[in-house]
């Protein structure tokens, strides 16, 4: 019958066509998924980064996609690995290592660029940066990618009115500065923030630049039986100071749930002081007033402290087990991609991250990057991070529920600053339920050692 | 002899219940199994590998004398929130169904707020409530100091009440309404015509009858107000400051979800689910008895 034939004929045609474009398919690229965590501007230049990759070769293909937030791309991840339908790369934020340090969901960084015939040069990695994602040898676990420290912004405009022309170095020039300041009528000579994780700036790159142990066994490097001792550090000394600081009018808090954060704060030229990551350099050189003069320095250290490096801050990229030969190549060659010097240049002109490596930081000053704006100031962040070879409590923070003990940080000095603890309570109490969420850390990876 | 129809299909009333039975089954049953699961062992957020450690979470978890402060505030934020949503809506039912001038609009626009997503309204109220330039802020310029929820809790405690209640109130109201509706006409005007005014009337005759329905909504809004306010309480105040708005519902989400303590959250939505279960039976047992069922 006609009907019944054109039809034998139409869908013979479409098999035919199918079995074409299948066997066309064949030569396709490998495909690979890389979760990160940047949301906003930051986003964007990742995707830029990705497509570079896209472009540059015809083998593989990195699909990229935001999370929207560090700590909402950790519970994705986790999720999907217990799903088994997990990312190849995934970019991890500093708090969550350890959790996935200790699990076998991961494929460490030195042995995927070995199996993958990469030889990369680790010493040629920052030594700060090196230390903080590496094994108890040496060994990096994971790529740090973003990567950024602390500094202090101050106002030049501001200072110059009360005759300086230098950001304060030790904590006592700046007490004396942020007088000046308000006695030549600023309102907020100082701006911070207690109510999220400050403790970044305010506790662990404090700690680290005046060697001081956050943590017994060097800062959890040496084993999960750390225990808390920020409570009897020179940490103590500086809380004091910032609520003496704060009840002088010296200090303002700044957050979001107030209606203005400390960056913008500083960016707006409402606060001529602040302290933050080096990653907002790039916000406040585009938000700020042309007008508005400032510059960034290394934070202060107290009088006679022999400073030591900063802790890097920021994210790295982990490589997740469960994935097939084909598949590791293809993130190997993602990893080595962005480790080169042109990439490094790229990424850290879009942003404000610091290169992470010696040769990326080299070609950087080579191209006059750091002489002219938006640069300028930011090597600032790399002179911190190098400022000494790492101490054995420099390293880095190992330490499990971290999110949790920064939270804990956070609430004590609420109380303190609301004058409903004293700082050495307040820290106390701090420290003691620090404490019990590290030995609850230890109890659920009983037996598990550190790598 | 009174005829009852009966439903004679027992296999069709069963095919009919069974995309729901599954539905429950999916999101509610299958997850608070795996919660207990979790809330008897240590769970590496990870996987590979969780240790049976018996009551040890529960005994960690309430032995905590934070916890305790969180059980307590989420209490006094279920009573407060839910007096103030049920008495405004009730204020205002009665005088929508007084037909005052304006009750069309009323009745329309005063559901709106229950629309609104909750991290929207959080959103909009951490702008109105801002102490240096919300709306409000007008009050800090008189009284330097007065209105800061950022670092006094009580004034925290205070903004999340107002936002969560601002959005019940819409739906207690429709339910008065509503129940108005059915109270009869006929003894509202024989009280008028015996001298009864306004408000004795209300008094008397209207909340008395509406008893069933103002319980149903406390029943509901107690035991919502314990899990509806996680979106404010995150967009907000995110606990804050020094804890003084760290209910419960936020305290499980923040232990489980970013401190990646999976068991101890577990253990901690088992007490939230038998805390409310409780509630919830106390109030049958021991509100009931005063509702006036016509």
């Amino acid at each position: 019958m006609p009907k019944a034939s054109s039809l034998f004929s139409t869908v013979s045609a479409a098999l035919i066509g199918l079995a074409i474009s299948a066997t066309g398919a064949m030569a396709e690229k490998t495909k690979i998924d890389f979760w990160f965590g940047n949301s906003g501007d930051i986003a964007k230049r990742v995707l830029e980064v990705c497509d570079h990759f896209n472009k540059s070769q015809d083998d593989f293909e990195v699909v990229c996609t935001s999370q929207n937030g560090y700590a909402a791309a950790l519970q994705n991840t986790i999720a999907a690995f217990r799903a088994g339908k997990q990312p190849t790369l995934v970019q991890i934020f500093d708090v969550g290592t350890l959790d996935l340090m200790l699990s076998n969901a991961y494929v460490p960084a030195y042995k995927l660029m070995a199996d993958n015939g990469y030889s990369i040069d680790w010493k040629n990695y920052l030594s700060g940066v090196r230390s903080y994602y590496a094994t108890s040898k040496g060994d990096m676990m994971s790529f740090p990618f973003n990567s950024s420290t602390a500094l202090l912004y101050w106002n030049k405009d501001a200072f110059a009115k009360i005759g300086k022309s230098a950001a304060p170095a030790t904590w006592e020039e700046a007490e004396a500065d942020m007088k000046a300041l308000k006695d030549a009528g600023y309102d907020c000579p100082m701006a911070i923030d207690i109510t999220s994780n400050e403790s970044w700036q305010l506790l662990e790159q404090f700690s680290a630049i005046h060697n001081q142990p956050i943590a017994t066994r060097n800062n959890g490097y040496d084993g999960l039986d750390a225990e808390l001792t920020f409570n009897k550090t020179k940490f103590v000394q500086y809380v004091t100071d910032l609520k003496r600081w704060y009840d002088a009018g010296l200090i303002k808090l700044k957050s979001e749930k107030a209606g203005e954060d400390y960056v913008t704060a500083f960016a707006a030229g409402k606060c001529q002081m602040t302290l933050t990551s080096v990653g907002d350099h790039g916000t406040i050189t585009r938000t700020a007033s042309p007008d508005m003069h400032w510059d960034v320095a290394m934070l202060p250290v107290y009088a006679g402290t022999e400073r030591k490096n900063s802790l890097v801050g920021g994210a790295s990229l982990w490589t997740l087990a469960g994935h097939s030969p084909a598949e590791y190549k293809a993130a190997a060659a993602f990893l080595n991609f962005i480790g080169q010097p042109e990439q490094a240049l790229f990424w850290s002109t879009v942003t404000g991250y610091i290169p992470v490596t010696k040769t990326g930081y080299e070609y950087m000053k080579s191209n006059g990057f750091y002489d002219k704006a938006p640069g300028k100031g930011r090597e600032v962040a790399i002179a911190s991070l190098t400022a000494s070879e790492p101490t054995p409590i420099t390293r880095g923070i190992r330490l499990g529920g971290f999110l949790q003990i920064r939270n804990e940080v956070g609430n004590a000095l609420q109380a303190i600053f609301a004058n409903q603890a004293s700082v050495q309570a307040g820290l106390d109490d701090a420290v003691a339920r620090g404490n019990a969420i590290l030995r609850r850390f230890e109890a659920t990876y009983k037996g598990a050692t550190l790598p | 002899m009174e005829k009852r129809a009966r439903f004679s299909s027992t296999w069709l009333g069963l095919a009919l219940i069974v995309p729901q039975a599954l539905l429950i089954f999916t999101f509610f049953y299958w997850p608070a199994g795996e919660a207990v699961f979790w809330a008897f062992t240590l769970q590496r957020p990870w996987g590979g590998g969780n240790e049976f450690v018996g009551l040890q979470n529960f005994s960690a978890v309430l032995g905590d004398p934070v916890y305790w402060r969180s059980v307590e505030r989420s209490f006094i934020f279920a009573f407060a929130s839910t007096g103030a949503a049920m008495g405004a809506a009730l204020t205002l039912a009665l005088l929508v169904d007084r037909m005052l001038p304006g009750h069309f609009i009323y009745r329309a626009a005063l559901v709106w707020p229950y629309a609104i997503a909750a991290p929207a309204l959080g959103l909009a109220f951490r702008f109105i409530l801002a102490p240096d330039a919300g709306v409000v802020s007008f009050v800090n310029k008189l009284w330097p100091g007065a209105w800061d929820p950022t670092i006094n809790g009580f004034d925290a405690m205070v903004a999340i009440i107002v936002a969560y209640s601002w959005k019940s109130v819409g739906y207690n109201f429709i339910f008065l309404l509503s129940a108005m509706q059915s109270v009869p006409k006929a003894l509202i005007e024989a009280a008028a015509m015996d001298g009864a005014g306004a408000l004795r009337r209300m008094r008397d005759i209207q909340i008395p009858l509406l008893t069933p329905t103002l319980f149903f909504l406390l029943v509901l809004n107690i035991s919502g107000s314990f899990q509806d306010a996680f979106g404010i309480v995150d967009i907000m105040t995110k606990g804050g400051p020094a804890r003084a708005t760290e209910l419960m519902v936020y305290k499980i989400y923040f232990d489980g979800f970013e401190g990646l303590d999976y068991s101890g959250a577990a253990a901690q939505s088992l007490v939230l689910m038998s805390l409310v279960i409780l509630l919830t039976f106390v109030q049958f047992r021991f509100v009931e008895r005063r509702v006036h069922y016509g």
